[in-house]
């Protein structure tokens, strides 16, 4: 069934958005990411225009994270305090992202520059959470304990608070400019920035991790809510269509994605994760450097 | 540009003596795009009405349907540190998002050049690149890989022998409309030839539009960019809390 997306004027196969939904919705109910970083790349892959798989995703990112931090609150393991400084920061990131993102738009380095974010994030991530659970795995074959975590430079600086739920008595000046970084990139590459957040929540603030994947789930609704308003008005490329789509596969496919992660070990659960997100960067990394058959890209005028 | 065409077909059309006038069908002259819309085949048809007797000088038929065109910014990649990226830019002033032609034959020989420049029937000429900046050398590359581009992709389409004639009076063709279409008005002009001069020619346009949801939402997303913002939220909110209240009965259940 082709269905024409009204504002980013091409005709899809809904099947095809709803599987594609399903797909990325499963493997973010398994890992506990947005699963962004993998709907965009794919969108621009069957021919939705950049500008728009950018924004959109954005808007179904809104979507499965709310339902995902419903979950957590229930739980309480959602660190509203945490959430609000990241916050902070989150909405001025998001902020300047959305003026590179249109003053790059113009200058026609949009694509080069969402790709090059990609292709740099997705590998460094990718490699570390490859060796982290390759380590993972080893330890616990040998049955060594892992490591307790120490004091680290965090510590040291001046600002500080007291966040009860993570347990934590910190400077609020790391949290808000690791909400600032992923508020750039939730606005440049269209993705919650769930897959940078997470592990800087881990290893730079030092949170619990039972409390991370809700607190970071609690801003990027906010991140991107305040991203997919950015774009609405600025640049008219979300396209609700389409988001309804993606989403209604999203949320299905993330409640399969929750069943099958329950019944994995962890550490074989980040190391597919991270062979995937390799996968995605290799392919990408391939585009940037292999002459490209054709050398010329259209784009829309008149802007000058 | 259009108006220029007709004018100067206007002024010319006495002394060519339009001995032979288009009477044209079409299948239907609006295309209403709706969410299921999966492209459209349009069905030019028409006969040739003539008050003498058929010149001996055989008789061709060119069919031409334009899309709105829209100036574009045709960028060039060239390698630099080592990755692909966009160095040249180029402005072309004016491009149709769609342009098809058709013809009862190799379009070299049932149109001379004279008569494309001053009808601007074939593909490179329906692009209009004037202020082309003067740092790019050879800026013709640019409106080339335009047409290169748009002929890969469905968006221009040159059917060469499509156009089928009888007894050189009756005609008629299909030019098939992308999926990916733009709205507008699709100018759609027909010129009979003989020799590769234009002996008649014939202009109407086909509406392609937006309907019912796709044209409310469209509308929203240019009008009213607050609200169509807050309603894709309210969408993605609700969307979220179904499915985690529906998650909760499911377990429960």
């Amino acid at each position: 069934m082709q269905i024409y997306l009204p504002i980013a004027e091409v005709s899809v196969n809904a099947f095809l958005l709803l599987g594609l939904g399903g797909m990325v919705g499963i493997l973010s109910g398994m890992f506990g990411v947005g699963g962004g970083f993998l709907m965009t790349p794919l969108l621009f892959f069957i021919g939705i225009p950049p500008a728009v798989a950018v924004a959109t995703e954005a808007n179904q990112i809104v979507a499965s994270s709310f339902s995902g931090v419903l979950a957590h609150l229930r739980r309480k393991t959602v660190d509203l305090r945490m959430g609000t400084v990241l916050l902070i920061g989150g909405l001025v990131g998001a902020a300047f992202g959305v003026v590179v993102f249109n003053h790059l738009k113009s200058a026609g380095q949009v694509d080069l520059l969402v790709k090059l974010c990609y292709v740099v994030f997705l590998g460094i991530i990718g490699a570390m959470m490859f060796l982290e659970s390759l380590r993972a795995i080893r330890n616990t074959r040998r049955g060594t304990p892992p490591k307790r975590k120490k004091h680290g430079w965090v510590h040291g600086l001046p600002f500080k608070m007291r966040f009860r739920t993570s347990g934590l008595y910190i400077s609020v000046i790391p949290p808000l400019i690791v909400g600032v970084c992923v508020g750039v990139l939730a606005a440049i590459m269209g993705v919650g920035g769930g897959f940078i957040m997470v592990p800087a929540m881990i290893y730079i603030l030092g949170m619990p991790t039972k409390v991370v994947v809700g607190t970071s789930l609690f801003q990027i609704i906010f991140v991107t809510g305040f991203t997919t308003m950015l774009h609405a008005t600025t640049n008219y490329t979300v396209d609700v269509a389409l988001a309804v789509l993606l989403l209604i596969g999203g949320v299905i496919g993330a409640q399969i994605g929750t069943r099958i992660g329950v019944k994995m070990k962890a550490e074989q659960l980040r190391i597919l994760l991270a062979i995937m997100v390799l996968v995605v960067c290799f392919k990408l990394a391939l585009d940037l450097l292999i002459t490209p058959t054709e050398l010329f890209s259209i784009g829309a005028g008149g802007g000058h | 540009m259009w108006r220029l065409a007709a004018i100067l077909a206007l002024m010319l059309a006495p002394w060519m003596g339009q001995a032979e006038e288009v009477v044209l069908g079409l299948s239907s002259d609006k295309v209403a795009i709706t969410a299921d819309f999966n492209g459209s085949e349009i069905l030019v048809f028409g006969a040739v009405k003539r008050e003498a007797p058929i010149p001996d000088e055989p008789l061709d038929v060119i069919v031409a349907i334009s899309g709105p065109s829209s100036p574009l910014m045709v960028r060039r990649k060239e390698r630099r540190f080592g990755i692909w990226i966009n160095t040249e830019a180029v402005q072309v002033d004016a491009a149709p998002s769609f342009y098809a032609v058709a013809t009862t034959g190799p379009l070299q020989d049932v149109l001379a050049k004279i008569e494309d420049l001053r009808h601007k029937i074939s593909i490179p000429q329906a692009i209009r690149l004037v202020g082309a900046s003067p740092h790019v050398s050879d800026p013709q590359r640019f409106a080339r890989a335009v047409i290169r581009i748009r002929e890969k992709s469905g968006a221009y389409q040159i059917l060469e022998g499509a156009v089928a004639l009888d007894e050189q009076t009756l005609f008629r063709t299909s030019i098939a409309l992308p999926s990916n279409l733009t709205e507008g008005d699709y100018v759609t002009r027909i010129f009979l030839t003989r020799s590769g001069k234009v002996v008649s020619d014939y202009e109407t346009v086909i509406n392609v539009h937006k309907v019912g949801l796709e044209r409310w939402l469209f509308t929203l997303s240019r009008e009213q960019p607050m609200l169509y913002g807050l309603m894709s939220l309210a969408i993605a909110i609700a969307a979220g809390w179904g499915a985690s209240a529906a998650f909760q009965v499911l377990r429960r259940g």
